[in-house]
């Protein structure tokens, strides 16, 4: 079968973000002052097993961010006509399981469906009894409501959360720095204009701006259905649209944390000197403020990230999320959540949810306390 | 003191025009009130004569900031500015989409969000307050240690799964409690419990870590060697001078939230069926009544505002060097 490959804007940003990092390490390889931390993180048994695990949600997720569309069979002559379902890479490697769909729900390693239904037996008598399933014990994890793989589910969801926590970071971050490391370091006007800025970002309650955000993307969506010529560039763009929002109003904790640093690098004899030199402010900025306040950003990058991916559930709850057709922890459990007052309970779906997601957050918490460990002298202390 | 926190009120006036500004950008000039009256028509019905008739019904037939059809002083009052927008500031906030004074939902619906959320602040502080300094009281060993992982393996699990959790064990398995409701007057513990103790376990991991680490950060300090020196009982250099002296970053987490305990919590409200504003935010959310989504953000802010200014006195409070001038 022929394929076409498919650059959605979030694979685009993904590739984008890999070759940020791929750079910023090639430039910094020889550096021993950057190296040493890292090396101090995975020296440590706790951050190597960590990283390790982050390491294979990413695979998967990389894996998942590699799309195609696949050609449909036409007659000789006619113009190729792709289909309009998207895959992934991983879609083409879970082929079973995801093409394996049941009736509806079954638990894990079920040989038959959840529900009775009335079937018939091989002597012609219709009878109501568990109807065997298609493929019996092949579904790790149990089927959902509609009969599709849990674990599959499960495996997708990880790319949405990587994409919410990596993304918004990426968003987020340059207006971080340049505000909050110029709210320091310009001190007057510029300072005063920062902080009213954040403080009436922040004043207003948190969930309430994204959902408003959320609101007036999603009206705008529906308004120019026609550019999107997949459902899935459809969710993608309301994806993409979420980390913006997640990255606008989430700056400010950041910005707070960088002017307060600036404020006290500013003074300090290094930039004075550069000052008396006649260094130009870019370039102090640059040179001597940026490189000074790096350890702050990769915590707080690495801290943000578990709060992120636990965020996406609950948005979805709301209803702000990601697009209701996305495969994500959220809507995972957004879907499952009632099903727990059936008799007998439906707990698979849940579970498998809860515990994918438990495992990356918790590995990236752990992860992040170790880096924090490394990098903030004063936390070493601590212990 | 009075005149800082009038002058401190009087800061307020441009951060809340700031967040009207910035809703009323969001809501009527990237979505314009045609965006809205489409919306709620539904496909089926979208003619222009009924946009008109929708937007006359609910007052959003008028200009943005501009009124030429006007005379006089109207040309700038008889706009959707000054109408939706400048409004709140009087506390007017109008009527939702289903024709409702939400001023009034407001004065009924947060009672019952206060009924939870007040025991949930003042049981937790105490609660994570004294965890953390029975951590810190065991520093170094493997009680402490286990604590801070317990807490760190707490703060990694969504907070959907201890509601759900928690309403499957204690209501559905133990039958201790109804799964959702509320019923005003007396029986109303019977409703709030479950919503308290499940968002108190949710809490722990995060606040009870930050404490202990706070904690941790002052006990290094030369007058708690002093303290100890002197032959004071450890657990008086804890709880007098240690609590004492980490009172000032705990008020700044802890105060500015006060007042907007008025307004719930979206997530327990709606999944306890609690009658509060936070269930009447996420069902204006999902059923994208603007007006409401516009009152709760600004009475949000509101709230906020008022809670930086408490913050402030507070330090007062605990710590006299600080003066309000």
């Amino acid at each position: 079968m022929t394929i076409k490959p498919v650059l959605l804007w979030s694979d685009a940003l993904i590739l984008l973000l890999l070759l940020t990092v791929a750079a910023l390490v090639w430039l910094a390889r020889k550096n021993d002052t950057f190296r040493a931390p890292w090396r101090q993180v995975m020296a440590s048994r706790m951050g190597s097993a960590t990283a390790l695990i982050l390491a294979v949600y990413a695979g998967i997720g990389l894996l998942d961010s590699m799309h195609y569309v696949e050609r449909l069979p036409s007659a000789p002559g006619q113009q190729a006509q792709y289909s309009g379902e998207v895959f992934s890479a991983l879609d083409a490697l879970l082929k079973p399981l995801r093409v394996n769909v049941e009736k509806t729900y079954s638990a894990p390693l079920a040989t038959h469906l959840y529900a009775k239904e009335t079937v018939q037996g091989p002597d012609g008598v219709e009878r109501r009894d568990y109807p065997p399933l298609k493929h019996p014990g092949s579904h790790l994890l149990g089927t959902d409501k509609v009969g599709q793989d849990v674990l599959y589910l499960s495996l997708k969801s990880i790319r949405t959360g990587l994409l919410i926590g990596t993304l918004t970071t990426l968003i987020m971050l340059p207006f971080a720095l340049a505000l909050g490391i110029a709210a320091g370091y310009f001190g007057g006007r510029i300072d005063d204009a920062i902080q009213y800025l954040y403080t009436t970002l922040n004043s207003i309650p948190g969930v309430l701006l994204i959902a408003a955000a959320v609101l007036v993307v999603q009206v705008q969506i529906e308004a120019h259905a026609e550019l999107f010529d997949t459902a899935a560039a459809r969710s993608d763009v309301r994806l993409l649209a979420l980390c913006a929002i997640l990255g606008v109003t989430g700056w400010t904790g950041l910005a707070r944390l960088l002017r307060a640093e600036a404020l006290k690098l500013r003074e300090l004899e290094f930039v004075q000197a550069a000052r008396a030199f006649g260094v130009t402010d870019a370039r102090i900025l640059l040179r001597h403020l940026l490189p000074n306040v790096m350890h702050l950003v990769l915590i707080t990058v690495v801290i943000d990230f578990s709060g992120l991916v636990l965020a996406e559930a609950v948005l979805s709850y709301v209803g702000v999320g990601v697009d209701p057709g996305m495969i994500s922890f959220g809507n995972m459990i957004n879907g499952a959540r009632l099903e727990l007052a059936r008799e007998p309970v439906v707990w698979w779906q849940l579970a498998a949810a809860f515990v994918f997601m438990f495992v990356l957050v918790l590995a990236a918490n752990l992860f992040a306390d170790q880096v924090r460990d490394a990098l903030d002298p004063k936390s070493r202390g601590r212990k | 003191m009075l005149n800082y926190i009038l002058r401190r009120l009087l800061y307020a006036i441009p951060i809340l025009l700031g967040v009207n500004l910035l809703t009323f950008a969001l809501f009527f000039m990237v979505n314009t009130p045609d965006d809205m009256a489409r919306i709620h028509l539904g496909a089926k019905h979208v003619t222009p004569e009924a946009i008109t008739r929708w937007k006359v019904e609910h007052g959003y037939d008028k200009p943005l900031f501009l009124n030429s059809a006007a005379a006089g002083v109207e040309k700038a009052t008889d706009t959707l500015f000054v109408e939706k927008s400048l409004k709140l500031f009087v506390l007017d906030f109008g009527a939702a989409d289903d024709g409702r004074d939400i001023a009034r939902e407001i004065g009924q619906r947060m009672w019952p969000s206060l009924a939870i959320a007040l025991p949930t602040f003042l049981v937790g502080l105490l609660a994570y307050l004294s965890f953390a300094l029975l951590l810190v009281f065991f520093r170094g060993t493997a009680l402490d240690t286990g604590g801070v992982i317990l807490c760190v393996a707490l703060m990694s699990i969504s907070g959907l799964f201890y509601v759900i959790g928690g309403q499957y064990l204690m209501g559905k398995l133990w039958h201790w409690f109804p799964i959702s409701g509320y019923q005003p007057g007396l029986d109303a513990w019977k409703f709030m419990v479950m919503p308290v103790l499940v968002s108190l376990i949710g809490g722990i991991g995060d606040s009870s870590r930050f404490y202990r680490a706070l904690f941790i950060e002052e006990i290094g300090k030369d007058y708690v060697r002093t303290a100890r020196a002197k032959g004071l009982s450890d657990l008086r250099v804890l709880f007098k001078h240690v609590l004492g002296n980490a009172m000032i970053p705990i008020l700044t987490g802890v105060v500015v939230v006060i007042p907007r305990l008025f307004m719930g919590s979206l997530i327990i409200e709606s999944f306890f069926g609690i009658p509060g504003l936070g269930s009447y935010t996420i069902d204006a959310i999902q059923a994208q009544d603007f007006a409401i989504v516009r009152s709760m953000v600004f009475l949000g802010s509101l709230l906020y505002i008022v809670g930086l200014v408490l913050t402030d006195i507070s330090y007062t409070w605990a710590d006299p060097r600080v003066r309000l001038e």
